[in-house]
Parts: structure tokens; sequence; C-alpha cells
């Protein structure tokens, strides 16, 4: 049997798309069990060298992948990803499986609750793997901020994979998993999913619960699905968002219809706009280059191009850098070392506040702190509205760009990331340039619309994917996956291969 | 220790003017906490009633409590506030171990409601109208108990406890706008407006605001400026002042420091102090030279709170009678002078008594058991009248008994004492303990022919035609039959007996 939307050969399920694995399971070709042992040995085989995994929760795989097999069994209905495995953001509570967003300060805590994402994964039959690697509270471009060392891009293992969600990324581009779950404060599912050939879906602000979803920067915060095809995204979109009284910012109406979506891509007539200040300096010309052939495509499959500014967007990364860090600094505050996690200094001689201190001091990393201080910093009485206030002005004007914008055209489209992936280092010690990788993705989470990345080639200066993005309005969630759906089809056909079919051999 | 200089009450009131401010938190009543989901019942084993969110652990959300934010409205009407009609919560930041998130959800420039007044009556029955400023909805602490030190303060101890299970219980906190003119009776003032809003808080059904059990607990802050100026003077914040007695001598005791400090050309540190119940002073807390910066900010993790209009009237519309009102109503209505009224009220009867009238009982019947009996009954018990174990329907039973001449009032006593002893209902016990007047003239007969025989001497004096000695017959009747006898039919039975004329 061959898959016909990768043209993956089967019987090795760890080539396969999400969507394939969960018919084959149904249709009694191979069991969940098989699927589930076959990417454990993968990740046994590859994850030394990639480090997608902070965690791997073998016997709750096999647990999950057994119950799937019983319930077929017993004639019971599956769901369309039942079986099927995934890596999970290391952001995401589960009921006794270590959760540590990348930082020693929960080294060693086992939530005691499933966040309600888990839950709805684990009820769809879906086989959680482990969690997966990311820059410490998800603050980061590369992973490297991680305190359990950085994720290589299986592209090249020297090369950063994107962050925060790097594990993610390189656990579908390694072939480890064939979903991932992430989490995007300012573009940490679209610009990993950028740099590793792979697809990333930062859904509309509220359609993805995120009770459970440790928060970095609760306004702009928002989990979603990661994959290698639109619609494996559109599939796990569908399993992941809806209503959760849980979460008051929740959106109480109906999933938009991403799955049909998905399955019906076409832009015919569709207006995509083109923004004028998403190019210029610091843009690679390679990913200008596949972007502009993009553009081109878009057109030759029957969609009007417009070329749109949005003035405002501009100011995004500096206004980001103020709201995400200042909601961090009260969000990190819980952090005290009294109830969960690391405590350090608690020898009898110390007060609570010594204990809390040294606690911080030595469970927080370097970027973590700087963004926690300037937080601090920007809430203080006397500069509350020099800094959050003005960023929260900002963040008006960003959404009266967009939604002028959207009174033109149907999407938006722009390069994910300015540059591909760079090597693990390189931006180390500036984080200027390293917050430079989110310059196009940070105004969807400002004005909490939907986007999503898909490939859309190889740079021809390294070799290396560059991501497409696409952007819809909040609330057309569906609209990304028709439009990534037609792209993904026609660079397929181009291209006769899926582009993680050009990845090294690992 | 540094020794405080008090001037005497009169001499800091000839030369000083008071003003005060009073922030009175209330712990609403409702079932279940502000943002979740978990139980408020008091007295439960620690951290038991505890859950992810008040835990405040990692990934936890909150959402808000319905009834908490109708409780808040509820309270902003009676207190004639305004309600905001978009408003939301905000995070207070600050670092300490009984808040598990390290800050509190609170509101901060956008209260649920503002603008607001309550009139308050002096004993005298004058009226003092106290502002509001506003009040707001946010959570509770836990609760740290400080092991090892010799005050209780943390200052000393070796450890200390802390009990989340009081972390996220529904609070408002109500803050008056400076309140000015009151002069020599602000100790007065603030007492009666404690007591004022205690009883709005209670006849709105949102809380029991029980001040001894937390419910409610009042800030005192105080400044004195020199009379004819009119910019205010440093204040002192006393914190945790929670019986309406401390709350009036804290008022009276900060006069006194502020003029002893002010009169001896010291100047007034901005700080909060500590009451202390066994004398009535206050002593230094914590310094604020510069005001604590708690980097408020809009709750991220909760959408606005928007009052639909038309549900607020609703509101408005069924607010029950204001508790001054209606005491003064009820004074009219049963013509009792103010002083009569203030035992009443003083007792904790006001309510118990209205209840007994509403069962059918005539209101100086219902006021003499709930103030004679019932309230020497919980005195000696030291509980309050409401907590005796007897209804107001079953104190109607016991008058209605008496007015129908089955009881005498010293039968209904008894009535009564088996009642609260758990006896049943009043007419049970009056069967239990055979408690019946007896006026049947067959038993009464018989006694009546009984205490004749004993009393032959007796009986020749009545035959004589000295009627006045039947008294003593009566007395014998009554005691043979334990006082259950109707007095005046043994008198009539005697007489007849004896042949002679009533």
């Amino acid at each position: 049997m061959t898959d016909t939307t990768t043209g993956i050969p089967s019987p090795d399920p760890t080539r396969m798309t999400a969507a394939a694995i969960a018919d084959g399971i149904a249709a009694g070709e191979f069991t969940a069990v098989e699927v589930a042992e076959a990417h454990l040995a993968r990740i046994d085989a590859v994850d030394e060298k990639v480090h997608a995994f902070l965690h791997v929760d073998r016997d709750g795989a096999l647990a999950a992948a057994r119950a799937v097999d019983e319930r077929r069994a017993a004639g019971e209905p599956l769901g369309p990803l039942a079986g099927v495995p995934l890596a999970l953001k290391d952001i995401f509570t589960t009921e006794g499986v270590p959760t540590t967003v990348g930082s020693k300060i929960l080294e060693g805590w086992i939530p005691p609750y499933d966040a309600t994402l888990t839950k709805r994964l684990k009820d769809a039959g879906v086989v959680v793997l482990g969690k997966t690697n990311m820059d410490e509270f998800a603050m980061g471009s590369s992973t490297e901020n991680s305190a359990y060392g950085p994720t290589g891009n299986p592209w090249d293992l020297t090369r950063i994979p994107g962050g925060s969600g790097g594990g993610s990324a390189a656990a579908l581009a390694s072939w480890q998993a064939p979903l991932a779950i992430g989490t995007d404060t300012g573009g940490s599912i679209r610009q990993p999913a950028a740099v590793t050939g792979t697809v990333g879906v930062k859904p509309t602000y509220g359609a993805v619960s995120r009770y459970g979803m440790v928060a970095f920067s609760s306004s702009l915060d928002q989990g979603g699905p990661c994959a290698r095809t639109v619609l494996d995204a559109a599939l796990l979109h569908e399993v992941i968002a809806g209503h959760d009284p849980l979460d008051s910012t929740s959106i109480d109406a109906p999933v938009p219809p991403v799955v049909e979506a998905a399955r019906n891509g076409s832009v015919e007539g569709l207006r995509v706009g083109v923004i004028t200040e998403f190019r210029g300096d610091g843009y690679q010309a390679g990913v200008m280059r596949r972007f502009d052939e993009s553009v081109e495509l878009l057109a030759g499959l029957g969609a009007e191009i417009v070329e749109l500014s949005c003035p405002s967007f501009t100011k995004a990364l500096a206004a980001y850098y103020l709201i995400a860090p200042s909601e961090c600094s009260s969000n990190l505050a819980r952090f005290d070392g009294l109830r969960y996690g690391l405590r350090v200094g608690d020898d009898g001689t110390r007060s609570a506040e010594q204990v809390t201190a040294l606690t911080r001091e030595a469970g927080f990393g370097p970027e973590v702190k700087r963004r926690v201080m300037l937080g601090t910093y920007a809430l203080s009485s006397g500069y509350y509205d020099a800094y959050y206030g003005s960023a929260q002005k900002v963040r008006t004007l960003i959404s009266r760009d967009f939604e002028r914008a959207f009174g033109q055209v149907d999407v938006i489209v722009s390069p994910t990331t300015p540059t591909t992936a760079f090597p693990i280092g390189e931006r180390a010690d500036d984080p200027m340039a390293m917050y430079l990788a989110d310059l196009c993705t940070i105004p969807s989470n400002l004005a909490g619309n939907a986007a999503m990345s898909l490939p859309c080639g190889l740079a021809p200066e390294d070799g290396l994917p560059v991501g497409l993005q696409i952007i819809a309005p909040a609330m057309a969630d569906d609209r990304l996956y028709r439009v990534g759906a037609a792209v993904e089809a026609a660079f397929g056909a181009r291209w006769g291969h899926p582009i993680l079919e050009e990845a090294p051999a690992l | 220790m540094t020794v405080i200089d008090l001037v005497s009450y009169e001499d800091a009131l000839a030369s000083f003017d008071p003003v005060m401010g009073l922030e009175v938190h209330v712990e609403l009543g409702t079932a279940t906490k502000m943002f979740c989901g978990c139980s408020t019942a008091l007295g439960a084993e620690p951290n038991s009633q505890t859950c992810p969110v008040c835990l405040g652990l990692p990934g936890a959300l909150p959402v808000v409590n319905a009834t908490g934010v109708e409780s808040a409205v509820r309270i902003g009407l009676a207190l004639h506030c305004e309600i905001a009609r978009w408003c939301r919560f905000a995070r207070k930041n600050y670092f300490y171990p009984d808040m598990p998130k390290n800050f509190q959800t609170s509101q901060y420039d956008e209260p649920i409601a503002f603008n607001g007044h309550l009139d308050v009556q002096l004993e005298d029955g004058e009226v003092f109208r106290v502002e509001i400023e506003r009040a707001h909805m946010e959570e509770d602490t836990g609760k740290s108990t400080h092991v090892g030190g010799a005050t209780g303060r943390i200052h000393g101890a070796s450890h200390s406890l802390l009990d989340y299970n009081r972390a996220g219980i529904p609070l408002i906190e109500i803050v008056t706008k400076p309140i000015v003119g009151a002069g020599e009776r602000a100790p007065e003032v603030a007492r009666a407006y404690v007591a004022e809003l205690r009883e709005l808080i209670r006849s709105l059904g949102v809380s029991e605001a029980r001040m001894e059990m937390g419910q409610m607990r009042c800030d005192v802050n105080l400044s004195l400026r020199p009379h004819g100026r009119e910019k205010f003077g440093t204040r002192s914040e006393t914190k945790n002042v929670n019986s309406l007695r401390s709350v009036e001598r804290a008022v009276r005791f900060e006069i006194q420091r502020h003029a002893g400090v002010l009169s001896s050309g010291g100047t007034i540190v901005q700080e909060t102090r500590h009451f202390h119940e066994e004398d009535g002073s206050t002593t230094s807390g914590r310094v604020k030279e510069e005001a604590e910066d708690y980097r408020y900010f809009p709750e991220p993790d909760l959408v606005p709170v928007a009052p639909d209009p038309a549900w607020v009237e609703e509101l408005r519309a069924s607010l029950p009678e204001p508790p001054r009102v209606r005491r003064n109503r009820l004074r009219e209505e049963w013509g009792l002078t103010a002083h009569e009224m203030q035992s009443v009220l003083n007792a904790g009867a006001l309510d118990p008594i209205v209840a007994t009238i509403g069962a059918g009982a005539d209101q100086a019947a219902a006021r003499k058991w709930w103030l004679g009996e019932l309230a020497r009954r919980a005195n000696e018990q030291g509980v309050d009248l409401i907590a005796l174990p007897i209804t107001p329907v079953q104190v109607a039973r016991v008058a209605e008994l008496v007015a129908e001449g089955t009881l005498n009032d010293k039968l209904a006593r008894q009535v009564i004492e088996g009642v609260l002893a758990g006896e049943g209902e009043p007419d049970e016990v009056v069967a239990g303990r055979g408690l019946a007047i007896v006026s049947d003239d067959g038993a009464l007969g018989t006694a009546v022919d009984e205490a004749i025989a004993a009393n032959p001497a007796i009986a020749d004096k009545v035959r004589g035609g000295k009627v006045a000695a039947a008294g003593a017959l009566v007395g014998a009747v009554m005691k043979a039959t334990r006082g259950q006898a109707d007095a005046a039919r043994a008198r009539e039975l005697i007489l007849e007996r004896l042949g002679v004329q009533g």
C-alpha cells in the first residue's frame, strides 16, 4: 500500500501521515500498538542526536495505544485520530507525567491534573509519546533557552529548530511523530514550522483552551496543531479546539470547518494581501525569493494579489516586548519554591523570602530573568502609562491595520520568518537579533487572529526550508486550511514529493 | 518599646479635626470560591478545600463566580452606588506565601460599584451620611499561622503553617470617602457605620458578616488636621480592627495618639498599625514611606464584567428595605420608645421578634419572650439569641398557648426549656411533661376537696365569712398541682364547696 497524499510507502508508520495512520488502524491494517512501537523505536534511534523530547512516556503511550486497539476490537467507534502518536510540548500539564516548561524551576514536578488540551487528546484516542523540548517558559526562538539543552534541526543538527516549540517541530521533521502540539505567543508554532519544513497553525486566540497550559503571556498565548501536512494539522485542530468553561477567554462558538477546508483547497477568486512592511533589511534573499514565488503561484492558481500597507506593524516587536514581559513577570511570580517544583536554600536558617529569592535565582535562566525584570519595570508605577499603556495602544493600532486590510483581502501572506535556520549559538548572546525572528509572526498574536506556516521550498543559498505564512481574520481559521491545502498541493505537484523527503537521513 | 504620649480626648478635639477612612472587607457567603468550584465552608481540615486554581498551580485559570458578581452588584446598589457598565479585574502583584499566585486578583481603577453613600443613625437619633468611594470584588488570601514566636506574629516565629482553604473566597472591599465633620463623634460614627454596614450586608443575605469569624474585617485610616485647615494630615492605617467596640476604640486611640505627636511638634509617619484588643492601643506595623508598588494591570485571564443594565434594575427593584428605615418603621408600628428599640437591637432580637410576629404572636408577647426568658438563656450560655435552638414559630406557639389559657407564664417558661432541651415542639413538651393548666372540674375538684380536708381551720374561717382566707386554700391547691391549676377556677370551686358567695 502506498499513501496517496505523501507517497510514503507503508508499512513504515513513521513515514505516514496522521490521516493515513488513523485510516490504517481503523481498517485493521495495523494496530495502534504497532504504530506506537514503531515511533518509540524511531525515538530510540534518533532522538539522542535531535533531542526533541524531554520525557518519553513509553508506558503511557503503549497503554493508550492498547486502549484504542481494545476499543476497535470491541467495535466501538474511533475518532479520526485514534491511535495516532503525538509529541506534546512540555508546557501542557499531564497528570502523573512530568511537566517542566523547559525550566529547572519545575524540575521534578508531577502535575496532579491534565490540561484541557491533554484531556481532549486522550479522549480522542491520540497516543501521547512524550513531552517535547522548548525554550524555557516559551521564551525564545531557537530552543536554546531550554534548561535541558538545545534541540537540533533535523535538516542540519548544528542549526536551531526554531522556538520556542523547537522540540515539537524537530520531532515531526525527524519522523519521530506525525503530529505535535505547540504554543504560539509570538511565533513559537509558526517559526519552528518554517525552519523545519513542517506545518504549524496558531488558531484564533481563544480557539484552543489555555487551561493547563503553563502561562507565559496570557493575552497572547495560544496552543495549536503542528503536523507534516495541512490536512493532518486540520484533523488535530478539530480535536483540540472548542469552548472550555475552565478558560474564561475561550471562544464559545462552533469551531470553523477546518477539516472540510483542508480537504477542499482552493484560492480561486480569493483576494490575497501582501504587506509592504514585511520585506527589506534583515530578510534573507533566498527567503524572499521563495516567498515571491509563492505569491506568483497563488496568482497562477487564480488568486487576486493586493499590495497593502500596515504601518503600525513596524512597532509590533516593541509593543510585544513590553506586553509579553509584563504579563510574564506576574505569571511567573507563583514560582517561589514554596509549594511545588525546585526549592533552594531551605536549610532551616533562612526565611521564606530568602528561599524564594535563592530558588528563583537558581531556577530561572537568563532570558526568563531578563523578561521578568523588563516586565516588572514596565508595570511599575510611574512607568506603566509610558510602557505597558503605550504598548496596549500600539496593539489597538495593529488590530485596526488588520481590520482595514481584511476589509480589502481575504487572507494575508508573508514570509513566516526573515531567515532560514541559523546556527546554534549564533544569536545566543544577541537577544535583539533573536527577537527579529518573530518580526512577521508577532502582529497576529497582538491582534489575536489566525495564522499558519507551511513549507514553500528551500532557500537556494543554504538549502534550508522556508516558510510561507498565511494570516486570516479571527474565527476564519478555515481560510488558512483552504489556502494552505491549495498551496501544498501545487508545490507538491511541482516538487514531486513532500519537502521533508529532501532532509538528510539522520 | 517606644512610649506613646496620648493627649486627652477632649484636648485632642479642642485642637484638631479628625478625618477617617474606613475600609471594610466582607467575605461573601457564596457556596463556592470566587474563581473556582471549591467549597467555602468554614472549619474544614486545612488545605482540604483546594484545587489547581486556588492553589495557583502552573496552567490553572480562574473563572468568575456569577453569584459573587451578583452579590457585589446588590451591595453596590444597597449603598446607592453607580454600577459599572463594564469593568475588569486587575492583578495586584506582591509576594507573600499565603497568596498562591503571588498576585491577588482584585479590581483597581474599574470597581464594579462606586460613588454611593450609607446613612447611619447614632444612638441619639442623629443621622450621619457616610460617602462611599467604591466597592470592588477580590479574592481572599490563604491563612498563615506563625509557630514558635511569642506574639503569633511572623517576627520570632520558627516556621509558618499555610492553609489555603480561605484562598480564593470572594471578598467585597468597601471603601469610604474621607469622613469629615464627625468631630468628637468620630469614634461613634465609625462604629455606627460598621454596624449599619453589617446590618445591610445581612439584610441582603450575601454574608452573615460575623466579625468574630473574620467574615467582616475593618481597617481604620485616621488623620488629624488643625481646625480650619482644608488639607488633610498624614494618615495611619490601623489594620484588622475586628469588632464594633474595637473600631470605636481604635479611632479614639489614634485621635489621642496623633494629637500627642502633633502637639509636641512631631510628624505622623504614614504606616500601618496593629490594634491590640487587650488595651485598645495600636502599635507601629510597617512603614509606608513610599506607596507600595503593586504593579496593577488588567487581569488577562478574565474577560470584562459587563452587568446588563436591565438585570441591574431587576436587582435594584428586589432590594430589601434598608435596615435603618425598617428599624424606624417597626419602632413606630410597635409604639416603642427609642430606648426600648435600642434594647431590642442590642439584644439582637429584631429579626426573631419580627419572625415571631409573622408566625402569629402579638408584638408585646414576642418581645417579652425574646428579650426576657430567651435573652437570659442566651446570655447564660454566651451565645447569640439567634443561635438558640428554638424557632420564631415555636416561640409564637408558646405565646399562643399562653393567650388561650392553656399555659401560664411559669409553665410557658418550662415549655421553652423543654424546646431548648430538644424535647420537641411546644405541644409535645406540654404533653410530654404534662404541663397544661388543670381546669377541668374533676381533677381540680379532687385537689380542692383535699385542700379543704387538710386545712379544716382555714375552711372554717372561710365558712365563717372570711372570704379572703380562701387564698391560703388556693395556694394549697396550686402547691398540690405543682402550679398547673387554673387559680381562678380553683377559688370558685373552694367557695362553692364551702357555701360562700365570692
